[in-house]
């Protein structure tokens, strides 16, 4: 029953290890939601190198740049104290040579340098990142952080993208892979963890780092084992000892990766495939009501 | 005149560490009387980020004006360049090879011109 009680369900999908299929899991759900008349909003945190955008289509309504405020410092009044050079937790400033310089690429606009500059010789200038997009893909809200190419620095992105989430609606945080700082800021604050693994022995350890990190930030999970016929039952055994349960098990199968390599969504080709993606439908939708009973 | 050079251990007979912001030790040798300091790195090999400037940084404030090293990133090249260091890559070996081999180098270039 499609409703809108204006409560929000943010779902976030990592996995650690890339490649376990992730995109895939998270704009398949969210399409299936959209698809059952859910206000749903797929948003791609994976800002280094989104790829949701191939499989949904969005249409692009708004573009916001992210920026960080850097140092820029005026040689007339530096006195080379050296005292931003030692405050700079990112060593983006160097004391060389009767002056400071400056290295805005390592800067993460912390503000510090201006702070304990005894002379104001440093004023802060905006440097850009990345840009933040949102539209339309048929029924879906669709969000996405876009880091620019050379950039190192993406967890600013996720940050201003994740402050624009929608207040209402099952929203679905596709999350960068690995465990560090941008995936802490997907996964900051979200009300469920989807977990993406694969039964192989790297799915496994890079599993544990993802658990180890949920678990620090207090967040509840379950799983989605893809092929999960194609390796051994390391990561079966894992999540059970875990209490970690598993909303979906997706046998190997050629068709989905060559409706993938498409762009096209693997529900439309394989009914296996959406079968399986229902099913995941109807967890989340439960886990709705579990909120909804909370608040 | 002294020269950093980046080594795998603490001591001139250490191998010359390939990394300049992420190399172990930077031994400082001072090329006139020979007297030399090993100064630790560990911090800068296991920096998340910004190794490269914190070395730079390092070997500036300890006074060399040569840095000898197998490579140096873009960012601890301009904040050497800055300071006036020269930057000199590609070196292996033994720290203490790669050192005489400068200053012959250096002897040549002043013997021949």
């Amino acid at each position: 029953m499609p409703q809108d009680l204006g409560v929000r369900v943010r779902i976030a999908v990592a996995s650690g290890k890339g490649g376990t299929g992730k995109t895939t899991i998270a704009v398949s759900l969210a399409s299936a939601l959209a698809d059952d008349g859910e206000r749903v909003t797929y948003v791609d945190c994976d800002v280094e190198e989104p790829n949701g955008h191939v499989f949904l289509g969005p249409t692009f309504e708004r573009t916001e740049n992210v920026e960080v405020p850097v140092p820029s410092i005026d040689a007339a009044r530096c006195t080379a104290c050296g005292r931003c050079v030692e405050v700079c937790e990112f060593h983006a400033l160097a004391l060389v040579d009767g002056g400071v310089l400056a290295f805005p690429e390592l800067c993460h606009g912390c503000g510090g340098c201006t702070l304990v500059c005894p002379e104001g010789a440093i004023t802060e200038v905006p440097r850009a990142l990345g840009v933040i997009e949102e539209g339309t893909a048929g029924r879906l809200r669709f969000m996405r952080g876009r880091l620019t190419v050379g950039e190192a620095m993406s967890t600013p992105v996720i940050r201003t993208l994740k402050k624009q989430l929608p207040t209402d609606g099952f929203v679905i945080l596709d999350s960068p892979p690995g465990t560090s700082c941008p995936v802490i800021e997907t996964l900051k604050d979200v009300d469920h963890l989807l977990l993406v693994t694969e039964p192989t022995p790297f799915g496994l350890n890079d599993l544990e780092l993802a658990v180890g990190t949920a678990r620090t930030l207090g967040l509840s999970m379950s799983a989605v084992i893809n092929r999960r016929d194609a390796g051994d039952t390391g990561v079966q055994e894992y999540l059970e000892r875990e209490g970690i349960d598993v909303w979906l098990g997706i046998p190997h199968d050629r068709a989905v990766a060559e409706a993938y390599a498409r762009g096209v969504l693997p529900a439309a080709e394989v009914p296996g495939y959406a079968e399986g993606i229902r099913s995941l439908v109807e967890e989340v939708v439960r886990l709705r009501t579990e909120e909804e009973s909370i608040r | 005149m002294k020269l950093a050079v980046t080594a795998q251990g603490p001591d001139l007979e250490s191998e010359v560490d390939p990394r300049f912001g992420r190399a172990a030790w930077f031994l400082i040798v001072d090329a006139e009387t020979g007297a030399w300091e090993a100064v630790d790195n560990s911090s800068g090999v296991n920096a998340a980020s910004g190794a490269g400037v914190t070395a730079a940084q390092t070997v500036i404030d300890r006074g060399a004006s040569v840095v000898i090293t197998g490579a140096c990133g873009p960012k601890a090249s301009s904040a050497l360049g800055a300071a006036g260091v020269k930057v000199i890559v590609d070196a292996e070996g033994k720290a203490s090879g790669a050192v005489k081999r400068w200053m012959d180098s250096e002897r040549d270039e002043v013997g021949g011109s």
